[in-house]
């Protein structure tokens, strides 16, 4: 078969989009879009890269933070919301074997999220509108910096985005609780309950357990979707703030930048932002290994109402912990640093550390097992959060917080290596694993491809994280220029680990593209032809 | 007396040496997951409690380490019964810093306060080497408290540099030369001047 047929039709026939569910179509419209944000995300990554090895005419001071204020909010609501809500979508309804509750509701969240994700990063691109994800008060309202049209773009963005995370979260709990017609009524209460996991806690101190009428996997995700729709309360809450003081001074309104207390404000943020940082993301990744495992090896898992206690265990440390982000803050509490953002935060440790625990000896009693994409892309996964947890305990710490705070460290060691191998490569075993599942046996292009992509995320992941932790140690700054080369050595080795996971993209992205065929990527997109409510055609369907 | 290059070296060797551990571990793990099982390994429930044990005290055993060994902990934490023998103050608007005196004395083993006033925006109060390492931070909040106890063991010229984003024109907020510190027996040797000797 030539080069062009495939691109246009897809690898041994490619993706047979006529043959595809509404719910695998949805599935796969916010993996691909998912996708294609992450591609975006990484080239800004590689832009701010070039910069801070040498200053470039072309992205100023403003363009620079601009960048890095769209950067992470493309990759965690356009890349990472859409990948994880998809295959969530599509999970929650084929584990309780009953039918979403919402199909229309699901398209309109990917449309949402999609759509959101673009008109904020809009406000960057085209107005420079640059307060960072954290909105500092009152730096997003500072008009003698940034435009009013740009903050307008920023937060209508990212209501949309919320508004679709919202009709997420209600579509997850619905689909569990609901009664599909002609259904046996479903007791509702009891199977909510099991979802966000009273049961799993009162089994801790019951002789005789009772037993779970909620998958592991699907009460995985319904915890993290509370830390989802939580988050999202307190993201449109600042918004709400955000636009009274635009259109106030947009209409001449004298709005006193002080009746807001800075201190209060950033307490609430981080509150709300932790939801997603150490909430969603710990409850959503631990969830997702334990469904790899299971998947992957086709058995229980081990310690299994340990597992659902430790996700509610999480979850509660997720709401409690955000004072590690204030421990340079001289007007914080000393009792908050200490037990919140000392203690608490340690226990993230403890939860984290159980599930990697709990994942390996899942796949080590079911060996031998074959050293398949997904697996080791989980195994990358599970590396990434040994690596960046125990990094994010050490910056949680009153005497190392005080020189590591706001340096590199924290960006790279962290969160870099915690999202890029951590998560992302959970993702991606995720997408390999569900690829079949979603498309109806739809065959990999190129192996190879796929092992290269492995190896070069892996490698550009922790390196690049790596090199900007060294440069964390050694005093600079994540969130500052530097123009005099101060760190060019460290940024040139971590440009050269990013340059290997924009190449693992594009190996990635040109092996999936090649796979469906161009065809194939266009249908997803079309109307489905089946009407059925199922999750996968049945048999005769197929 | 520690200081953060004593911290940072520490934290760059313990660090590294677990990073060594971890991939060796997967990597062994990967290569032993396709082959033939043959032992029970890792799976006894004793094992795995032990293993939580460990978890809870590594966890919280680096918070009790860093208070007996990290000397800016005790006075960050104790600081309301230490009489400092100065207060700088640092008044922040319009993305300037002003310094109440410029450059600030410190004696060797004096405590001083550094007090940042915001009148505007969020910024960052960080202390650095000349190398660009750096000595200590703090967050600059309107309306808030900001100020930091410290206590410098060492001769040396350090500048003084916002350590949070507060726009675009806040990107390089750096004041050279803005402490110095005399009367100890030890040089910090990376605290030479930006522009001349400490």
């Amino acid at each position: 078969m030539s080069f062009v047929n495939t691109l246009l039709n897809g690898h041994e026939g490619g993706l047979r989009h006529e043959g595809l569910t509404p719910m695998q179509k949805i599935a796969l419209r916010f993996v691909v879009l998912g996708v294609l944000y992450y591609g975006l995300a990484a080239v800004e990554g590689m832009m701010m890269r070039v910069v801070e090895i040498t200053p470039v005419a072309a992205i100023d001071d403003s363009h620079f933070f601009s960048i890095m204020t769209v950067h992470p909010m493309v990759g965690v609501f356009g890349s990472t919301y859409m990948i994880v809500f998809g295959a969530f979508l599509f999970l929650v309804p084929y584990f309780m074997k009953k039918p979403i509750f919402s199909l229309k509701m699901a398209n309109a969240s990917w449309m949402l999220i999609g759509g959101g994700t673009f008109i904020m990063w809009l406000a960057g691109f085209l107005f420079s509108y640059a307060p960072l994800y954290t909105l500092y008060w009152p730096l997003p309202v500072d008009l003698a910096q940034f435009k009013i049209v740009g903050g307008l773009f920023y937060v209508v963005g990212v209501a949309l985005i919320m508004v679709g995370t919202f009709l997420y979260s209600y579509n997850v709990f619905k689909t569990i609780v609901y009664t599909p017609k002609g259904w046996e009524e479903q007791p509702s209460m009891d199977l909510f309950m099991d979802a966000i996991g009273f049961k799993a806690i009162g089994n801790w101190f019951r002789k005789k357990k009772t037993e779970h009428i909620v998958d592991l996997p699907v009460a995985a995700i319904s915890r993290g979707t509370i830390d989802v729709g939580l988050n999202a309360v307190v993201i449109t809450a600042a918004g709400v703030l955000l636009l009274i003081y635009m259109f106030g001074t947009m209409f001449g309104v004298t709005m006193e930048k002080t009746w807001v207390d800075a201190l209060l404000y950033k307490n609430i943020f981080w509150w709300g932002l932790d939801l997603i940082a150490d909430g969603l993301v710990l409850i959503f990744v631990a969830g997702t290994w334990y469904i790899l495992a299971m998947m992957i090896t086709g058995k229980e898992l081990f310690m299994k109402h340990v597992a659902r206690a430790a996700l509610f265990v999480e979850m509660v440390v997720s709401w409690t912990v955000w004072s590690h982000h204030l421990m340079s803050d001289q007007g914080q509490s000393n009792t908050l640093k200490v037990l919140s953002g000392e203690m608490v935060t340690a226990l993230e440790l403890v939860t984290q550390g159980l599930a990697v625990y709990i994942v390996l000896v899942t796949l080590a009693k079911a060996r031998p097992l074959k050293m398949t994409n997904e697996l080791r892309f989980l195994l990358g996964g599970l590396l990434g959060f040994m690596l960046a947890v125990p990094a994010g305990i050490i910056q949680a710490d009153l005497g190392m917080n005080r020189v590591l705070h706001n340096t590199q460290w924290i960006v790279g060691s962290h969160v870099h290596v915690a999202v890029l191998v951590g998560l992302t490569m959970t993702l991606y075993a995720a997408i390999y694993l569900l690829l079949p599942i979603l498309t109806n046996g739809a065959k990999l292009y190129s192996q190879k491809l796929a092992t290269a992509h492995f190896w070069l995320h892996l490698v550009g992941g922790i390196g690049m994280g790596s090199f900007m932790g060294l440069a964390g140690i050694d005093g600079m700054l994540r969130r500052a220029v530097y123009v005099d080369g101060e760190y060019a050595t460290y940024m040139m080795l971590a440009g050269i680990c990013g340059a290997m996971l924009l190449l693992a993209f594009a190996l990635f992205l040109f092996n999936v593209v090649m796979t469906f065929g161009i065809k194939g990527l266009i249908g997803i997109y079309s109307p489905a032809k089946s009407d059925t409510s199922d999750c996968v055609p049945t048999p005769q369907e197929a | 007396m520690t200081d953060s290059i004593d911290v940072l070296t520490t934290l760059k060797l313990v660090y590294g040496i677990y990073v060594f551990i971890a991939l060796s571990l997967i990597a062994w793990f990967a290569y032993r997951i396709t082959r033939p099982r043959n032992d029970n390994a890792g799976a006894k429930p004793a094992f795995f409690w032990t293993y939580v044990v460990v978890l809870v005290v590594v966890g919280t055993g680096l918070h009790f380490l860093t208070y007996s060994k990290v000397p800016w902990v005790p006075i960050d934490l104790k600081r309301a019964g230490i009489e400092p023998a100065a207060v700088f103050d640092i008044t922040y608007e319009d993305h300037q810093m002003t310094f109440s005196s410029m450059p600030m004395q410190v004696g060797c083993g004096d405590y001083v306060v550094f007090n940042a006033i915001s009148n505007d925006l969020t910024y960052g109060f960080g202390i650095f080497r000349a190398d660009h390492t750096l000595v200590a931070q703090m967050q600059v909040v309107p309306q808030s408290k900001n100020d930091l106890m410290w206590q410098f063991g060492k001769n040396g010229t350090y500048y003084v540099r916002s350590t949070e984003y507060s726009g675009p024109k806040g990107a390089r907020m750096i004041a050279k030369d803005a402490i110095v510190v005399t009367g100890c027996d030890q040089d910090d040797v990376r605290a030479v001047a930006l522009g001349g000797q400490p």
